[in-house]
Order: structure tokens, then C-alpha cells, then sequence
């Protein structure tokens, strides 16, 4: 099996700071990897990566087979990768519906049909009946679900969340593990980093865990979290019993 | 045409009231010459003038976000060439538009990808369009062909009064030319808003990294939004040439020129449809009484119309900083189904 996403030994230092050491992982189709990992620890270093932010110094970052590192950011989600900010950036003076379309004319040009799959969209992610609010209007856990909403409109193959779940109360987190659920469950691939570990046992197939920019630990999350590499450095002893 | 009239949700959106309203005022302002002076003609004439070049300025800034304070160049370009056409080729202004276009479109574009290239944004992007008014005003200062700071006139030829086609024509002319222009450029606002490239525009205006996230190519749009806008005022400058006969460098290329041609969109309402017009309905017969007062009272003083935008500006950015179309429009409940949601 090929892997939808490959990620060959990047490295990245940032002057004295080692940010990422040779990190690879592989995401298969269809799957929802989780990378978790302690602040500092590079996530959203290798996430920006991946979505095209920032080069890796070393390494290489393959989507469907082709190399895309060092490409823009919107060429990147032109081959289909979508992606949410981990502090949300809503097109604040648009109305919930318009951030989407945007979003959609990605792929349709023609924009009523863009309309159309916003609404489809914004049905998929509880917005609908909000859609003629300015996104600035709206609560925290709806421009979550609006970042979610807009970067899915471009039809990406690969979805790459980043803390989708931060700062959410546990039932807003449900209704987002439902939802994300639901979108693997229809076929498509996500990347989410994340640190809600209820929502990372819930929803990952595979976990990778990143400390000091090196990966030291990947696997199914039951397994990871027992891993003692990574109770003694990262979730602490006691954290799981 | 009928993708156009699909996409232009301006109409469509639009409640009865407002269609009955803009339909009243249409028919007003093609029955005026009629029954309005010579006076009141010329002050409509300066109104659609603004309307349209603010219309053209707000595309770039209220649309797509990108500060120009020096679009005074891309009406000079547009004058100047037009008007060098006719003088030393006889070639007409409805065809000499053409060049006129072009010429600025590409100064417009190039300063576009220039901003784009070194990364200059927002005020230091409108620092960079100031700096290419002025060294073009320098430029055309000594350009000899041009009549140097002398100024460049075309030739008032009683025997070509009546060519419309070249633009050669009496006040009714440039009435009807200009309320043309002045409505078709609030049509192509509609349309361009409601567009793709209307959506890319408000999206890299509202957060440039979260735009490119979603697959806009940021260079592209900007430099759409340039080229389109330097375009259409272009045509503004062919018929500001045309209508005064006479071009001055520092007249034409001036950064007053420039602010001046942003009053109207600032105080109607950035990025919205009518707010350029609005705008220049209110300044334009503000700015023209001041001075028939001013005259009237026998006081000289040069700098009370430039003192007076300003005191204008500032006390209507302080009383509705979005401008007075969205309220305007929210008061005489004319707000469009999604115009009013989105500006």
C-alpha cells in the first residue's frame, strides 16, 4: 500500500532551535493520524511544513507520489490538501456562507454551484442555519466548525486540523469527534494535531508523538499511550495510571 | 449576458423598493438636461466623474484591500495618452481609449507584482503608488512632446463641435458619457463582487495567509485587482482630458488628485456597490457650494475646499465609520438579501 502522505526525515532549526530532527511518518488513505506531542514539541512546525508555510531545511514531503515541499501554500491545497489554522481565521467581515464559497470555488468556478456544495458543507458541519451570520458574529466552537467547513469546501484529499478541539467544552468537543467521524467515515484522510487526548483515543487510528522535534513513539493510541518513552516525557506517569 | 445577469446579484438581491428607487433615480438623471441648467449639468457631470473613479479605486481598495494613494496616475496616463493621440494623430478618443488602457493597466500591473515581488504591503504598498505618481509627474514636467509643466492642451476647434465620436461635443455629451460611465461602472462593481474573483478579492482582503490556505493565488488576484482598476481609470482620465481640454502635471498627477479621487468611496462606504456614488452625490455639491460662497463673499482662499474635504471626512468617518451607504441603506430599508450581510 502507498502511502497518501509521506514525510521523509524532515529537519528544520530555526537558529539555535533544533525545531525538527529528522521526523518521517506515512499516512495511509482513508486513515486519521494524530500527532501529539508537548508545546515545543514541533507539531505545528511539521504541519506548516506539510502545508507548504515553511521548507524543510532537510528531508522530503511526498503528497499522492509527488514531491510538494517547498511548494506555495496555494499550490499545496490546489493538489488537495486543506487545512485550519490553530488560531482561527475566519474572513471576519464575510458572512459564514461567503467564507465558505470561497472555499468551494476552488473547485467550482462557477458560483452558484460553489453555493450549492457551501450549503452542502455547511449542513455536514451543524452552520447552515447560521449561514447568513458575519463570521465575526459567531462563537468560538462555531469558527472551529467554519475553519473545518471552509478548508473541506476546497475537496481535499487530505485534511490537516490543527487543534480543532482547543478550547472547546466537552460537548462542543463530542459534536466535533462526531462530525470528524463521520468525514473519515465517508473516506476522507485527516491529520490532526491535537492535544484533547480523549478526542485523539477517540478518533486516531495511529498516533505519532513528537518531543523535541523527534518523533519517539508511533502507533495505535492504546498502544502509544503505554509506551513508557512517552508516559515518562510527555503525559507524565500519572497520567493514564 | 445572461451569466451577467445571473451573477450580478446587485439587481436580483434587491428589494422592490430599492429597484423602484434606482429605477426613479436612472430616469431622473437621463431627463435632467432637459429641465436642469448649465450649472447644475456641470456639477452632475463631476459627480458621475467621481462616482467613477471612485468606483475604479474602491474595486482595488474595497474589494481587494490593497491601499493606492497615488491612482491620480492612472488617470493622467489615460489623459495624456488619449490626449496625444488626437492632437498629433487625429485619432479619435473612443479609439485612443484603447492605448490609454493599456498604458496604465501595465503601470498598474507592474507595480502590482513590484508590491508582490519585495513584499511591500499596505501603507508601504500605498508609499510605493505615491512614489510612481510623483516621479511621473516629474517625468511628464519635462516631457517637451507633452508641453512640459506648460501643460498640454487640445486645440478648441469650433468646426469639430459636433463629433460625438470624438468626443467633441457640447455639455450634453460629456452628461450622458458620464452618467454612462458612472453606471456601468457600478454594473461591472456588481458583477465583479459577486464574482470568483470578487470572493478571492474580499477573501485576500480579509486575511491574505488564510486566503492562500484555501488555494487562491495571492499574486494573481493583486495583480488582477491592479490591472482592472488602473484600466477603469484610465477611461476616467480620456474623459477628463476631453472634457477640460487642457492637462497639467501638477494638476493632473498630483497626490491631491489622488486623494481627492478616494473622498467619495471613503465617505459612501469602502467595498460597498453604491457607496462611491453615494459618496460623490454628497461631497461633489458640498465642495461646489463652498466655492460659490466663498466666491460670493469675495474671500480668496485656495486651500478652503482642500480644509473643508477634510473636515468632512473626518466628521463622517467619526459618525459612520463604514460609510454612509450601509446606513443610508439600513434606514431606507434597502438592504439586498445576502448585500447586506457581506460588504
Amino acid at each position: 500500500m502507498t502511502a497518501l502522505l509521506s514525510v521523509d526525515a524532515v529537519s528544520k532549526r530555526f537558529r539555535g532551535l533544533q525545531a525538527l530532527d529528522a521526523v518521517t511518518l506515512r499516512v495511509a488513505q482513508g486513515e486519521l493520524f494524530a500527532i501529539i506531542g508537548p508545546n515545543g514539541a514541533g507539531k505545528t512546525t511539521l504541519f506548516n511544513m506539510i502545508a507548504g508555510e515553511v521548507a524543510p531545511d532537510q528531508g522530503s514531503i511526498a503528497f499522492a507520489g509527488e514531491r510538494i515541499d517547498g511548494l506555495a501554500p496555494d499550490r499545496i491545497c490546489r493538489r488537495g490538501i486543506g487545512r485550519t489554522f490553530q488560531l482561527v481565521r475566519p474572513f471576519a467581515a464575510l458572512s459564514v456562507e461567503d467564507n465558505v464559497i470561497v472555499g468551494a470555488l476552488l473547485r467550482r468556478p462557477a458560483v452558484e454551484e460553489a453555493r450549492a456544495h457551501a450549503h452542502d458543507t455547511l449542513r455536514r458541519l451543524d452552520l447552515f442555519d447560521k449561514r447568513v451570520q458575519l463570521a465575526s458574529a459567531l462563537t468560538l466552537p462555531d469558527r472551529k466548525r467554519l475553519e473545518v467547513a471552509r478548508a473541506l469546501a476546497t475537496q481535499p484529499r487530505l485534511l490537516l486540523l490543527d487543534e480543532v478541539m482547543a478550547g472547546l467544552r466537552p460537548t462542543e468537543t463530542d459534536r466535533m469527534i462526531a462530525i470528524l467521524r463521520a468525514l473519515n467515515d465517508g473516506g476522507l484522510t485527516i491529520l490532526l494535531i491535537e492535544h484533547v487526548m480523549r478526542a485523539v483515543m477517540a478518533l486516531a487510528t495511529r498516533v505519532l508523538v513528537l518531543h523535541h522535534g523527534a518523533a519517539i513513539a508511533q502507533g495505535p493510541p492504546q498502544a502509544v499511550v503505554q509506551d513508557p518513552a512517552v508516559v515518562h516525557s510527555y503525559l507524565g506517569a500519572e497520567a493514564f495510571g | 449576458m445572461r451569466a451577467l445577469w445571473r451573477d450580478t446579484a446587485l439587481w436580483r438581491d434587491m428589494p422592490v423598493r430599492g429597484r423602484l428607487l434606482a429605477g426613479l433615480l436612472l430616469v431622473l438623471l437621463l431627463a435632467a438636461p432637459l429641465f436642469a441648467d448649465r450649472y447644475l449639468l456641470s456639477i452632475l457631470i463631476l459627480i458621475f466623474y467621481f462616482a467613477y473613479v471612485g468606483q475604479a479605486w474602491n474595486l482595488m481598495m474595497g474589494l481587494a484591500g490593497q491601499l493606492s494613494l497615488g491612482h491620480a496616475l492612472h488617470v493622467g496616463l489615460g489623459a495624456y495618452v488619449a490626449a496625444m493621440l488626437w492632437v498629433y494623430f487625429g485619432i479619435g478618443p473612443w479609439l485612443g481609449v484603447i492605448p490609454a488602457i493599456g498604458v496604465a493597466a501595465l503601470v498598474g500591473a507592474a507595480i502590482a507584482w513590484l508590491g508582490c515581488r519585495f513584499s511591500i504591503e499596505g501603507v508601504y504598498f500605498a508609499l510605493l503608488t505615491i512614489a510612481f505618481a510623483e516621479f511621473t509627474r516629474i517625468a511628464f514636467d519635462h516631457f517637451g512632446a507633452a508641453g512640459g509643466a506648460g501643460g498640454f492642451f487640445v486645440p478648441y476647434q469650433a468646426q469639430r463641435l459636433g463629433e460625438w465620436w470624438n468626443l467633441r461635443g457640447g455639455q450634453w455629451l460629456f452628461y450622458y458619457v458620464g452618467l454612462a460611465l458612472a453606471t456601468g461602472a457600478v454594473v461591472l462593481t456588481a458583477w465583479l463582487k459577486g464574482s470568483r474573483l470578487g470572493y478571492q478579492w474580499r477573501a485576500l482582503r480579509e486575511d491574505q495567509q488564510a486566503a492562500r490556505a484555501l488555494g487562491i493565488d495571492i499574486l494573481a488576484a493583486k495583480m488582477k485587482a491592479a490591472t482592472i482598476s488602473s484600466a477603469m481609470t484610465a477611461v476616467g482620465g480620456v474623459f477628463y482630458a476631453f472634457y477640460y481640454d487642457s492637462l497639467f502635471p501638477a494638476q493632473v498627477f498630483g497626490i491631491g488628485r489622488s486623494i481627492e479621487l478616494i473622498l467619495a468611496p471613503i465617505v459612501g462606504g469602502l467595498g460597498t456597490i453604491f457607496g462611491p456614488v453615494v459618496g460623490a452625490f454628497i461631497l461633489t455639491p458640498l465642495g461646489e457650494l463652498l466655492t460659490a460662497a466663498l466666491e460670493k463673499l469675495g474671500v480668496n482662499a485656495p486651500g478652503a475646499k482642500a480644509l473643508f474635504y477634510g473636515l468632512t471626512l473626518m466628521s463622517i468617518i467619526f459618525v459612520r465609520p463604514d460609510g454612509v451607504w450601509p446606513w443610508l441603506a439600513r434606514a431606507c430599508g434597502l438592504t439586498g438579501r445576502r448585500s447586506g450581510a457581506s460588504p
